[in-house]
């Protein structure tokens, strides 16, 4: 299908989520803000998978916990089914999320310990069929039929659904969580880094199973993850993040074929291959210096201080998002002579 | 960079390492050997909890005891054996010939002094007669080298101002600063941002060509090995699997658990191959009560059977640098003889219940 023809299901504009500093006497200074999500705008297209890579800090899971209203976006809109969420009433937003689940990346952090794995993946089934949010309502028999499916369709033995998480390896937590996700039928998941903390082998299954669930049950994903080789491996498209803004975005395989933003191609250049011939050949982009504070109000571009191609023009003016091809889009002045702005966007 | 006539300096010889726990014996790293050469870049990889870092614990004799002990082997640096030392010594050993990057940056920071304080002790301390003054210049200018920004006001910071990664880094400035013959390594980027990783990757390279530092580099990142290392230790459940030069280990992966390793990560320069990843299926075992046998076989595809289930494994050299331990590579003769030792064993067994 072309996506001329294809709807988004999830649309986020000029998403912002500024958290409030405040300064060592407990009062807010007023404006001093941490600017975690700093405007970001993207479409998410059903069945697909949308990576965000970026640095730790840059504002990732700030941006799904946004697009779920775990945390409130400071001003922007999170589309969902023709709804913004940042705007509807409580019982609309229960709807919503049922229909939006997410995978946490600390398998430890995420599950309470004093549940049995049964009551883990079981919990979003009674809430919302006390409230009567299912599409049909179901007995206890039916909760316990549901769990045991989960169980096995996410790998794990229903024998073991009277357990507590400690009694589990890392990725088998990472299990449990993932049929918890999957307990009211989604159709997106926000995945926060969910395979960051495990094993090389194990992160391996893990990944494999998001994706058999993918084709089997449509679903689509939001994907966090800071390892490059990962977020090319299962996304589509994939957005960069740098400071709070998305720097670059496209289709997976023309941004790791075509970098174009500086900060992409030092991210690329960065990631270590598995390879070592093809490490003694590479050449890294090393960048110097830090990522900056997020608590600071910039005029230029971001990534101003540790470009390593800046111009005058970025120390003061913020770049807008350049088009370099379908689908691809970047946001760096070098672009603005190769791929004017039309008219209607300056 | 190592040449043929390096020296070695380490020599690690049957090492083994036990705790005490209620649940019975853990052999975190149970029978071991491996050398490093001066001017070697050694990487030791692995899964979590296979033995890594208390590996090199024990090397530097900082196993908490008790629950642990270093109950076999022998540790030869420049020609002394580390294990038969005073503890006065190996003071003197640690931090002055051999230093450690520590997996987690808090246990060998002071949070109550500055790390300016903490940076001039550590120079001065393997270098009597640097003053405190010259001392103060040459932490500044390392800590700008690992990259830490705005490097003169933030030495005069405490470590709990700074975040996890610019500890790392501290650690990392504290550690290169001391001029060690051998640098041990335990994850020092494995919290780092890819690109302060480059940075940081990039000045222990440099330490290691410039001034010959033998490098042991401890990482579960198998990116990381193939960039950094001359030879590739590959550690399950308390033993060394395979070791050999790190282009053999990569193009001619011996054991069955190393080739899983180097399938299971998706490769960013292999776009194109967006199938199925291959996967080891199971988890690593504890460490407990593991029977005499190979510890992979239950995860492993190329298992024979009543062999790999019963009877520990041979070790094998397969070319003069590459040395593997699993029965794919076992005689005939060894065979039977460890099937009638295991015979023997399950009989005994049977007649004493
Ligand atoms: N509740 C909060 N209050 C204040 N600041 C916050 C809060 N949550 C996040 N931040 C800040 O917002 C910025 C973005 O954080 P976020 O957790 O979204 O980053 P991330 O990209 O997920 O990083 P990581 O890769 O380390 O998980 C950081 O500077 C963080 O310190
Ligand atoms: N103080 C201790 N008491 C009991 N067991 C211990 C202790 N320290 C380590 N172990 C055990 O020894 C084994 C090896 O641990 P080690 O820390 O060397 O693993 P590792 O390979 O460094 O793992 P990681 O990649 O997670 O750092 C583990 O099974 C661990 O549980
Ligand atoms: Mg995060
Ligand atoms: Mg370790």
């Amino acid at each position: 299908m072309s996506e001329s023809v294809k709807k988004p299901i999830l649309e986020v504009k000029d998403l912002k989520v500024h958290f409030p500093i405040k300064s060592s006497g407990g009062l807010r200074k007023k404006d001093a803000v941490i600017r975690a999500v700093d405007g970001i705008s993207f479409d998410v297209y059903p069945g697909e998978t949308l990576g965000i890579v970026g640095e730790s800090g840059c504002g990732k899971s700030t941006t799904v916990r946004a697009i779920a209203q775990l945390t409130k976006p400071t001003s922007g809109q999170v589309i969902f089914q023709g709804k913004d969420l940042c705007k509807v009433s409580k019982h609309e937003l229960l709807m919503a999320r049922q229909n939006i689940q997410m995978i946490f990346q600390d398998p430890y952090a995420s599950l309470d310990p004093r549940m049995t794995v049964r009551s883990i993946i079981a919990e979003p089934l009674i809430i919302y069929n006390k409230r009567h949010l299912l599409p049909k309502e179901l007995s206890p028999l039916e909760i316990e039929t549901r769990v045991e499916d989960l169980m096995e369709r996410v790998g794990l033995n229903k024998a073991f659904k009277n357990r507590y998480p400690h009694e589990f390896s890392g990725g088998q937590r990472q299990r449990i969580g993932i049929a918890r996700a999957l307990a009211l039928n989604p159709e997106v998941i926000l995945a926060d880094e969910p395979v960051s903390a495990l094993d090389v082998s194990i992160q391996a299954q893990i990944l494999n199973l998001l994706r058999e669930l993918q084709k089997e049950l449509g679903l689509t994903f939001l994907f966090i993850a800071h390892d490059l080789a990962v977020i090319q491996y299962i996304s589509d498209k994939v957005c960069v993040m740098y400071l709070g803004k998305i720097v670059e975005t496209s289709e997976s395989v023309e941004l790791y074929s075509n970098p174009v933003h500086p900060y992409t191609k030092a991210l690329l250049s960065a990631a270590p291959i598995p390879d070592p011939e093809v490490e003694r050949k590479r050449r890294r982009i090393i960048l110097t210096g830090d990522v900056p504070s997020p608590d600071k109000e910039h005029v230029g571009c971001y990534f101003y201080d540790r470009c390593p191609n800046k111009m005058d023009k970025c120390k003061n003016h913020i770049p807008p998002m350049f088009t370099v091809g379908p689908h691809h889009n970047c946001a760096c002045w070098q672009l603005e002579e190769k791929f004017p702005l039309a008219e209607s966007e300056k | 960079m190592i040449d043929k006539n390096s020296k070695v300096i380490l020599d690690v010889k049957g090492l083994k390492t036990y705790f005490k726990t209620d649940a019975g014996i853990v052999k975190a790293v149970d029978g071991i050997d491996f050398t490093v050469h001066q001017g070697e870049t050694l990487g030791i990889v692995g899964e979590s909890g296979c033995g890594k870092s208390v590996t090199n614990l024990s090397v530097m004799r900082l196993i908490q005891s008790p629950p642990g002990k270093t109950v076999a082997g022998e540790v030869m640096f420049q020609e002394t054996d580390l294990l038969k030392i005073s503890e006065a010594e190996m003071r003197n050993v640690r931090g002055n010939k051999i230093s450690m990057i520590f997996q987690d940056p808090m246990t060998s920071l002071n949070p109550f002094l500055k790390i300016s304080t903490q940076m001039i002790e550590t120079i001065r301390l393997h270098e009597k007669n640097v003053s405190k003054a010259e001392a103060l210049s040459r932490s500044i200018e390392m800590l700008k080298k690992v990259g830490i920004p705005g490097a003169e006001k933030r030495i005069f910071c405490y470590p709990h101002q700074f975040s996890g990664g610019m500890r790392q880094r501290v650690m990392i400035a504290m550690a290169l600063s001391c001029n060690a013959n051998l640098l041990i390594a335990d994850e020092p980027t494995t919290a780092l941002d890819v690109t302060i990783q480059a940075q940081i990757l990039e000045l222990i390279q440099k330490v290691n060509v410039e001034m010959k530092t033998a490098v042991i580099l401890i990482t579960h990142d198998l990116g990381v090995v193939a960039g950094m290392c001359d030879n590739v230790c590959v550690m399950y459940a308390g033993k060394i699997v395979e070791k050999a030069p790190t282009d053999k280990i990569y193009k001619f992966p011996a054991h069955p658990y190393t080739e899983g390793l180097i399938q299971s990560v998706p490769r960013m320069d292999k776009s194109g191959e967006k199938g199925k990843l291959f996967s080891i299926e199971g988890q690593p075992p504890n460490v407990i009560d593991l029977p005499p046998c190979c510890a992979f076989h239950p995860r492993c595809h190329k298992a024979i059977e009543g062999l790999c289930s019963r009877c520990n494994p041979p070790t094998h050299m397969l070319d003069e640098d590459h040395e593997v331990t699993c029965w794919l590579y076992g005689t005939d003769q060894e065979k039977s003889a460890a099937l009638k030792e295991a015979d023997a064993r399950q009989a005994s067994k049977e007649a004493s219940k």
